[in-house]
């Protein structure tokens, strides 16, 4: 297992790992400096340029251009607004604790630079409410930055004002969803919002907003200084550029790594993470987050490449958030769809019926059926039951009867249960195979 | 409310649309082709039904809902036979209280979020919202916070389960056990459409109905729970005589005559003058008509007057350009000179707190003291209690509207007793002295039928149909066999008059000033002073109580008939319940005394008064019984289609009523100063009545500056009014003009 990582956006990081969140760490290690060639050259839209060239996508979950994002914004509104999703709820994600942590003001460097190419003068971070030292030292990098003159009104003497306001969360897996994330950054209930309306045509009070993920903005200022084509060279296909992957559960080493996109799930398992707890086998392994659908010890599965794309089309699985969850073979996937389910039932918000009522009767089933207490034709039901939620989850593209993923989210595991273990379950509630 | 896309019932299919949009909240495009009933959508409303029911606790046998509930509806409608839910239910203590009123089923709540956004948007009250997460997802109010809303009772009504319930209804009924008629709610002068309805002869419930120019089917607490009085235990139900100095329980014949003779005697002795009638402002229409008509064509007095010194002259309340509700939405601007809509007139208050926060008209809070609407104002100009609005605030406010375009609606009221009328008249003036602005102003005179009783003529000086007595004298001579000489006192007068011992008889229709009149202390002197006392009335107030012969009376939910709103829109009201005891309706009563003092009213029914009044009151000219009956929103008077029959005058100044525009606007001088130009008001043109032509839909009243040129056509010859009513014929002498005077001095 010859796969190294690529350091990009952790490479501060791990090259001054006593100080490089204090803004000496960072100014000596060359922050702030691509900020000021920005100002420098005074134009916003060489900035969208590049990052369209990059093919950067998002890094929270969804995987949407970023550049185009930008581009949805109407002509001519002003205020917009610059919301950064830092709230990181998705189980085993925790590669934006990490940035936020110790490298802030890479990030405030990026929300600087995004803001100057959107035309945004006050930006928000929507930062998860555990993040304490997160929020230590992003409130301290912030004041840092404004002290030396990289934030605040006309920045380094360029005519440009910005802003950053940072809010903490307060527990809701659900404010990751950015318009449920407006709403709680509104003061609102986190709940989210029927679109359209659109964040970039009417967000944040009702203002043209862009949401953009903490990692994604990290990586602007490195995207601006290599050049968007010299970016888009790093990784596979339309999966451009580095990802940082947060591999846990039966691994020997689980951590954040940042690899090139298009090296393979064997790769970072067996080669970064060191492979399997006790030397055993792999049984299945969540590739992109807990909502995500599963795969499993395979080879086909492990040597797929990390291409948002290929897995999407091919096993109808996500990258999400880079958050891969490793099971060995003494793991009872039922067990694992119900832990699952008992997240996502606890953090439905309430506001759809089918996901509301749905996630907590799924929940309910799985316990029965991994606790012994199966019957027969629960694994009919509950597939029935999250077609409600989810309708055409097995063939894809299957639609949802919610207003945002979460839902869907739940049904994921099901679907994977189905799919790949149905003769296991079927045995478990009494049905011989 | 806006559409929340929640439940997740009304999703559809739509080509071109990949997914499922709810189509409550999916625009409507051109060319959308839009399915509902495909195997996918109707899956999904299934499934949703289902999901809906798994933690619902389906006590339907005991839930107050259970039978009017659209969650069966739609179950039966569109959802699974069977669940395949057998997990245990989610349960919570039930019922909770919210308020002193309102109990929460949690158990029973669907999310549906109607009662909190109805909280927030409509009441602006957000004293309830979700709590917890998932299918915990629970409706509460704060913390040592109960959800006091004036208005929480309409969340009971939104409730499309039995979640929300009213502690006064809860296990009363079942709803296929109601008998319900569509009335009108008397608690405020709002009138609000509702739905009475009663189980064994017992009024249960009070729902709101959709009324679009009024409530919007919104009720408040007051007129929804204020019911259980009707069939309260003090309620009195037979008539009573003084006996002995003590009242005892008689026959109406015995009760009847002795009312009759002792005015029989005093008619004799002292004449009409010493006796007085106060009150009538709680009944219908036709209550106060019968009265006014036994007080003033019968008894021959003029001392009359529903209100008790705590509203505006009626002068003002009938002279005045007057204001439709829904003015309002489309207004220029509204001046609020008092009192706190929300305090008096409740659903008056949503009214301007949509006009103002969601439509965006700008409204001026000037009222003595702050109250609900501050927080939606435009502007906020307090003035010292008994000062008039400042003069730049008028000017503010004239500006704002004929910038804005649309009337400028002033809603007058008295901000306080405390206070005398004069301010608020004098506002209006200032108002009413504007050029080139639409002003109109509607009433927040709060009790009940006060509006009713003034245009049937219960108030000094004023006879039927916004007519004054000189103006009504002929007229009503040649119908009623004789109208007073002379204006008579207002009720301060009157109680004065009784406390000097000039009254010898005092007629209470329903009033109590012990506790109504601003001056409680003349009210007892008053009281003390005068030998006789008839009380019409419903219950033993302290006033009643002094009565000589207590006649009972029937109430709301006992009477048909109609009434007037502050709009002047008039609506009926209709009997759910038989009367308690022997009790009967006002009119009746007043008919039967008539009829011992020699005059035969000949009305049998109260459809035959509502078409006396419709054939003899000018500004009610065609409203008859089978026309409000008929008429959806009930009916604006003047009716339009009359309007060229009946001449509106000022005095001293004549101007034509536009076009469903009530009565015509003209300018109100303090102390009662003519406008400049016009002839005293002693130089009464002779009547005279105009050609009928179709008023154009667009006419706007003619500019005050010519307006002062036009003077009375005083050699116009006296025309029959012409009718076109079929239902309506008139003989005798022309129908005098609907008045208004200024204001009086």
């Amino acid at each position: 297992m010859s796969v190294e990582e690529r350091r990009i956006v952790t490479r501060r990081l791990h090259e001054r790992p006593e100080d490089s969140w204090t803004i000496d760490g960072a100014l000596a290690s060359g922050a702030y400096r691509v900020w000021r060639e920005v100002l420098r050259t005074g134009d916003p839209a060489a900035v969208q340029e590049q990052v369209r060239l990059s093919g950067l996508r998002g890094r929270g979950g969804a995987g949407f251009p970023t550049a185009q994002k930008w581009s949805f914004l109407p002509e001519g509104r002003y205020p917009r607004y610059l919301v950064v999703n830092g709230d990181e709820g998705e189980p085993s994600t925790f590669k934006d604790r990490m940035l936020v942590e110790r490298d802030p003001h890479q990030l405030v460097e990026g929300i600087a630079i995004a803001s100057y190419a959107i035309g945004c003068n006050l930006a928000f971070v929507y930062l998860r409410g555990e993040f304490a030292l997160g929020y230590e030292r992003l409130t301290q990098a912030i004041a840092d930055a404004r002290s030396h003159g990289f934030l605040g009104r006309d920045v380094l003497g360029s005519g440009f004002d910005l802003d950053v306001v940072v809010h903490r969360g307060a527990g809701a897996y659900i404010c990751g969803e950015e318009t449920a994330l407006i709403e709680s950054l509104e003061g609102e209930r986190g709940m989210p919002r029927i679109r359209p309306p659109f964040p970039a045509v009417e967000g944040l009070y009702a203002k043209p907003t862009v949401v953009n993920n903490v990692e994604t903005l990290s990586t602007l200022p490195h995207i601006v200084e290599m050049g968007g084509e010299e970016y888009a060279k790093l990784g596979v296909n339309r999966s451009t550029g580095t990802r940082i992957f947060s591999v846990s559960g039966h691994v020997k080493r689980p951590g954040n790594y940042e690899v090139e996109l298009g090296v393979t799930f064997r790769d970072l398992v067996f080669g970064l993470a060191g492979g399997i707890r006790d030397d055993r086998a792999v049984k299945f392994f969540i590739p992109g987050g807990a909502s995500s659908q599963w795969l499993t010890g395979s080879d086909e599965h492990l040597d797929a490449p990390l291409d948002m794309d290929f897995v999407q089309q091919t096993y109808g699985v996500m990258l999400g958030s880079g958050a891969v969850m490793v099971f060995d073979d003494t793991t009872d996937p039922l067990l694992v769809a119900w832990r699952l389910a008992k997240f996502f039932a606890h953090e439905s918000c309430g506001k759809c019926t089918p996901c509301r009522e749905g996630t907590g009767w799924i929940e309910k089933v799985l316990y029965r059926m991994a606790h012994g207490m199966g019957r027969p034709e629960d694994l009919d039901l509950l597939f029935d039951v999250g077609d409600n939620i989810s309708p055409g989850v097995v063939n894809a593209p299957f639609t949802q009867t919610t207003i945002c993923p979460l839902g869907p989210s739940v049904v994921s595991s099901i679907a994977s249960l189905h799919r790949y273990f149905r003769d296991e379950v079927q045995a478990r509630v009494g049905v011989s195979a | 409310m806006k559409p929340v896309g929640m439940c997740r019932m009304c999703l559809v299919e739509v080509e071109g649309v990949r997914g499922f949009p709810p189509a409550c909240t999916t625009p409507v495009t051109d060319g959308m082709v839009v399915r509902t009933r495909t195997d996918a959508v109707e899956k999904i409303q299934e499934g949703v039904l289902e999901f809906l029911l798994i933690n619902h606790p389906l006590d339907c046998p005991v839930c107050d809902r259970g039978g009017e509930c659209p969650l069966q509806d739609q179950t039966l409608a569109f959802g699974p036979g069977e669940s395949r839910f057998v997990e245990e239910k989610r349960h919570y203590e039930k019922p909770i209280p919210l308020s002193n009123m309102i109990l929460l089923d949690r158990e029973r709540c669907i999310q549906c979020a109607r009662c909190t956004r109805f909280a927030e948007e409509i009441a602006g009250d957000p004293l309830i919202d979700f709590v917890s997460r998932g299918d915990r997802t629970q409706v509460l109010n704060f913390a040592e916070q109960p959800f006091e809303s004036y208005f929480s009772g309409n969340t009971v009504q939104i409730c499309p389960v039995g979640a929300l319930l009213a502690r006064h209804y809860r296990f009363k009924a079942r709803p296929w056990d109601l008998a319900t008629a569509e009335t009108s709610c008397t608690t405020c002068s709002v009138h609000c459409r509702g739905a009475v309805q009663s189980s064994s002869n017992r009024i249960v419930r009070l729902l709101g109905v959709d009324l679009d120019p009024v409530n919007h089917g919104w009720l408040c607490d007051k007129g929804r729970y204020g019911i259980d009085w009707v069939h309260a235990d003090d309620r009195v139900r037979e008539p009573h005589l003084r006996v002995g100095g003590e009242l005892r329980e008689v026959s109406w014949p015995e009760a009847l005559d002795a009312a009759a003779g002792e005015i029989r005697k005093v008619l004799r002795m002292h004449g009409p003058g010493a006796i007085a009638v106060l009150g009538g402002a709680r009944g219908t229409n036709e209550d106060a008509y019968a009265w006014a008509r036994l007080a003033k064509g019968v008894i021959g007095t003029d001392h009359v007057d529903c209100q008790m010194g705590d509203g505006l002259p009626a002068e003002v309340v009938l002279g005045v350009r007057r204001a439709e509700i829904d003015d309002c939405d489309r207004a220029g601007a509204i001046v609020v000179l008092g009192p706190d809509p929300r305090e008096e007139v409740p659903v008056l208050f949503l009214r301007l707190r949509r006009a103002a926060k969601d439509l965006g008209v700008p409204l001026f809070d000037c009222t003595p003291v702050g109250g609900s609407l501050a927080p939606y104002a435009a502007h906020v100009a307090r003035r010292v209690p008994g000062e008039p609005v400042g003069a730049d605030v008028v000017e503010l406010a004239a500006r704002t509207a004929r910038e804005r375009g649309g009337p400028l609606v002033v809603v007058a009221g008295r901000p306080s007793v405390a206070e005398a009328p004069d301010a608020t008249v004098r506002s209006i003036a200032a108002f009413g002295a504007l050029d080139g602005v639409d002003v109109r102003v509607l009433s927040a005179l709060r009790r009940g039928n006060v509006h009713g009783a003034l245009e049937m003529g219960l108030a000094p000086g004023f006879l039927p149909g916004r007519v004054t007595l000189d103006a009504g004298r002929e007229w009503f001579t040649q119908r009623w066999g004789g109208v007073p000489a002379g204006r008579g006192l207002d009720a301060d007068g009157i109680l004065r008059a009784a406390a000097e011992g000039r009254v010898h008889v005092l007629v209470l229709l329903g009033a109590d000033p012990l506790l109504d009149h601003p001056d409680a202390l003349l009210a007892r002197r008053a009281l003390e002073g005068v030998p006789f006392v008839v009380a019409v009335d419903a219950f033993r107030s302290e006033s009643a109580a002094r009565a000589d012969v207590f006649l009972p009376c029937t109430v709301w939910g006992e009477q048909n008939g109609t009434v007037t709103n502050l709009e002047g829109r008039v609506q009926r009201v209709a009997r759910r319940v038989a009367p308690e005891g022997t009790a009967m309706d006002d009119w009746r009563i007043a008919s039967e005394l008539a009829y011992r003092l020699g005059a035969d009213f000949d009305l049998a029914t109260v459809d035959e008064v509502t078409d006396e009044i419709a054939a003899v009151a000018p500004a009610a000219l065609g409203a008859t019984a089978a026309l409000v009956r008929r008429a959806r929103d009930g009916v604006v008077l003047p009716l339009r289609e009359h309007l060229g029959e009946i001449v509106v005058r000022t005095r001293g100044l004549s101007i034509l009523a536009e076009e469903g525009a009530g009565t015509s606007w003209d300018p109100i001088r303090a102390g009662g100063a003519a406008p400049a130009g016009a002839p005293a008001a002693s130089g009464e043109p002779a009547p005279r009545t105009r050609r009928r032509r179709p008023v154009p839909a667009r006419t706007r009243r003619r500019p005050r500056t010519r307006s002062s040129t036009r003077t009375p056509r005083a050699s116009a010859p006296p025309t029959r009014p012409r009718c076109t009513s079929g239902t309506v014929r008139q003989a005798g002498p022309p129908r005098p003009r609907v008045t208004r005077t200024l204001c009086a001095s």
